[in-house]
């Protein structure tokens, strides 16, 4: 893809909305579109991103997303960034498939487009990077859990909706491992719909339901929270661990009164910063994406496309007591 | 005689809620236990103020959507305040919980009264107006339960003679709707208004004000739940109680508040909550699959809507005996 120097002249509203001035004429724009705006996640990659314009130089990050976590919200963004020509379309999908038109439409306009952390289908995208791979999530999942009961126990998933094609892919990769764990029962699988209130009622049913459940695993950033609450009301620290997926800023107090003794996540800046690495890149045509491709992304060394032209970046980080305080502050 | 048929509606009400109950407790044993029955009480107070505010507004007919956006702005609200100035005494938050719902609600009363706006279009507009303010205040970032103070996650789950604060606090607001709804003149005036607008102006009512008072009243009730919400989840964001003004609605209907108006009961608001309340806590120890759960609540008010329909289906009176012949 060649990248067209665009002038600010004749973009109307889109550059006035941007504050383009002269020079932005000869930025790359990424525009890296979120889930929704207002999650912590979300900003926090909006963030990774900025360091990584800082580091490039003569790149504008365009953050933007949806109220809601809705794709129809999603498709009214991607045509205003059509409208704004940006040289770049980094995108977290609310649906892998509803999106797919209008991000063709931008790619035949000549814009970069990748998926980050939730994909889109492979026609919809020229790569996809997930910030870690399935298998890595799926077993770090399980791992945490297992760990705090080296004697076995009863453990429940708390995941999001019954259609979220993350947690999904998640547990069915958790299940895989589980013969690793002879002595660790996996006894429900109950869904909190990402609402903090129907989650932590899931959470209650579970404990009600499960006298002696030891941990509840839950890989969503609501559940874990909400989860971790209804822990705490019902005066089971201690006896049922929550962990899973979670924000080291929304999940401080879980630590702290310990009704969360570990939970991981992918670093969201390290995630911001990789993709705007390789929506630079591509869109600057120092790379290509393709198969076997290996993309250089600055300070987290290169990430290599496979056979679907999808990278993984890392695997997931593990908080606990004794790194949360260092965390908290920054996502 | 309407007064017996509204009591046979609640009656039967009574006995759905317990038939629901003893169908969970022999799935799930323990369900029915004293214990347990209080904490999903417990866990429906907030669903039982807001739908009793609901009610109000649907006895005039008129509907308030905006009452869960007006429960999340106020509960972000009150974690920004309380996570910014930690000494600011949980008390003043609350009262300034309420006194920001009551403005938010007297917003939508005065479009209504004195724009004469269709409710529904104007609560439609300040659900995503007061939904996109909370974006606006917080940056789009949450406050976390580790931000809140001790004090203020505390309060309503400070127990009282066996139940936390947020039971009682229902308990309150049931036993003041009981009096205002059936003891007071403005409480009669809701129903009069409803039931027939032009006849209230006749009797010296003015519509509008009455309207705006409901819309006020719901407004600090909503403003009330947002603190006790975010409190009790412990965690204040963007989508806090999306979806959740349904939920309201649904309380109200299937208690068999008239959505034309004029027609309702507190009792009735009360049990229509505690019913879906108790489907809520049902399904998750039920075993239900989650497939299941939401068909399972959506049958339920339409067989209540059925009902009510049935029920108030209007004895018809011929007139003209001779012209309906001819026709």
């Amino acid at each position: 893809m060649t990248l067209t120097r665009r002038f600010a002249i004749g973009l109307g509203i889109a550059a006035s909305l941007m504050g383009s001035t002269a020079m932005a004429q000869d930025n790359v724009r990424i525009a890296l579109v979120a889930k929704s705006l207002g999650n912590g996640f979300f900003e926090a990659a909006a963030r990774g991103a900025e360091e990584a314009a800082g580091e490039l130089g003569n790149t504008e990050i365009i953050y933007t997303g949806p109220t809601s976590t809705t794709a129809e919200g999603q498709i009214e963004v991607i045509n205003s960034l059509i409208a704004q020509r940006v040289d770049a379309i980094a995108i977290s999908a609310n649906d892998p498939d509803a999106v797919v038109p209008a991000l063709q439409k931008a790619m035949q306009r000549g814009i970069t487009v990748i998926s980050w952390d939730s994909g889109v289908a492979p026609e919809g995208r020229e790569m996809h990077l997930a910030p870690s791979s399935d298998e890595l999530i799926g077993q770090t999942i399980i791992k945490l859990a297992a760990d705090q009961l080296p004697e076995g126990g009863k453990v429940a998933v708390l995941s999001a909706t019954s259609t979220s094609t993350n947690q999904n892919t998640w547990i069915e990769e958790m299940n895989k491992v589980m013969d690793q764990y002879p002595d660790i029962e996996v006894v429900a699988t109950v869904y909190g719909d990402d609402l903090a209130d129907k989650s932590y009622r899931e959470a209650q049913g579970l404990m009600q339901s499960y006298p002696d459940l030891d941990a509840i695993i839950a890989p969503t950033s609501v559940g874990i929270v909400a989860a971790a609450q209804a822990v705490q009301d019902e005066g089971k620290v201690g006896e049922v661990n929550v962990t899973g997926l979670g924000l080291p800023s929304e999940m401080a107090g879980a630590i702290e009164s310990g009704a969360s003794k570990s939970f991981a996540i992918w670093n969201p800046v390290d995630l911001g910063y990789t993709t705007a690495m390789i929506a630079h890149a591509l869109a600057t045509d120092e790379a290509t994406a393709e198969p076997g491709a290996e993309i250089s992304t600055g300070r987290m060394g290169s990430v290599t496309l496979d056979d679907s032209n999808s990278a993984a970046m890392s695997e997931p980080f593990t908080y606990d007591a004794s790194n949360i305080d260092e965390f908290k502050g920054i996502f | 005689m309407i007064r017996d048929f509204i009591k046979s509606r609640e009656a039967i009400l009574v006995a759905a809620l317990i038939a629901l109950i003893l169908v969970v407790e022999s799935r799930f044993s323990g369900f029915a236990a004293p214990g347990n029955l209080a904490s999903v009480f417990n866990d429906t107070s907030i669903l039982i103020i807001l739908a009793l505010g609901q009610t109000l507004v649907i006895l005039t007919r008129c509907i308030d959507l905006s009452l869960a956006s007006n429960l999340a702005l106020t509960g972000m609200v009150t974690a920004m305040i309380n996570a910014a100035m930690p000494g600011v005494p949980v008390i003043a938050l609350i009262a300034i919980a309420i006194g920001l719902g009551v403005v938010m609600g007297m917003f939508n009363g005065i479009l209504v009264w004195k724009l004469d706006i269709p409710p529904i279009v104007v609560t439609l507009g300040t659900l995503t107006i007061y939904r996109g303010l909370i974006f606006l205040i917080s940056g789009g970032e949450w406050v976390n339960s580790h931000e809140m103070g001790e004090a203020y996650k505390a309060v309503p789950r400070f127990d009282l003679l066996g139940l936390p604060v947020l039971s009682w606090i229902a308990i309150a607001v049931i036993a003041g709707f009981a009096v205002l709804v059936n003891r007071t003149a403005l409480g009669r005036a809701f129903y009069a208004v409803g039931g027939n607008p032009h006849a209230a102006v006749y009797t010296g009512i003015d519509v509008g004000k009455t309207r705006f008072a409901a819309f006020t009243i719901a407004g600090g009730l909503a403003g009330l739940c947002g603190y006790l919400w975010v409190s009790r989840y412990a965690v204040a964001y963007v989508d806090v109680a999306g979806g959740f003004e349904l939920d309201v609605v649904a309380a109200c209907v299937i208690g068999g508040i008239s959505i034309a108006g004029g027609l309702g009961t507190v009792t009735g608001a009360v049990l229509g909550a505690l019913f879906l309340g108790t489907i809520k806590n049902a399904l998750p120890v039920a075993g239900i699959s989650p497939f299941w759960q939401l068909a399972i609540s959506g049958a339920a008010i339409i067989i209540a809507v059925a009902f009510n329909a049935q029920s108030n289906r209007k004895q018809g009176r011929i007139i003209l005996k001779s012209a309906e012949h001819a026709s």
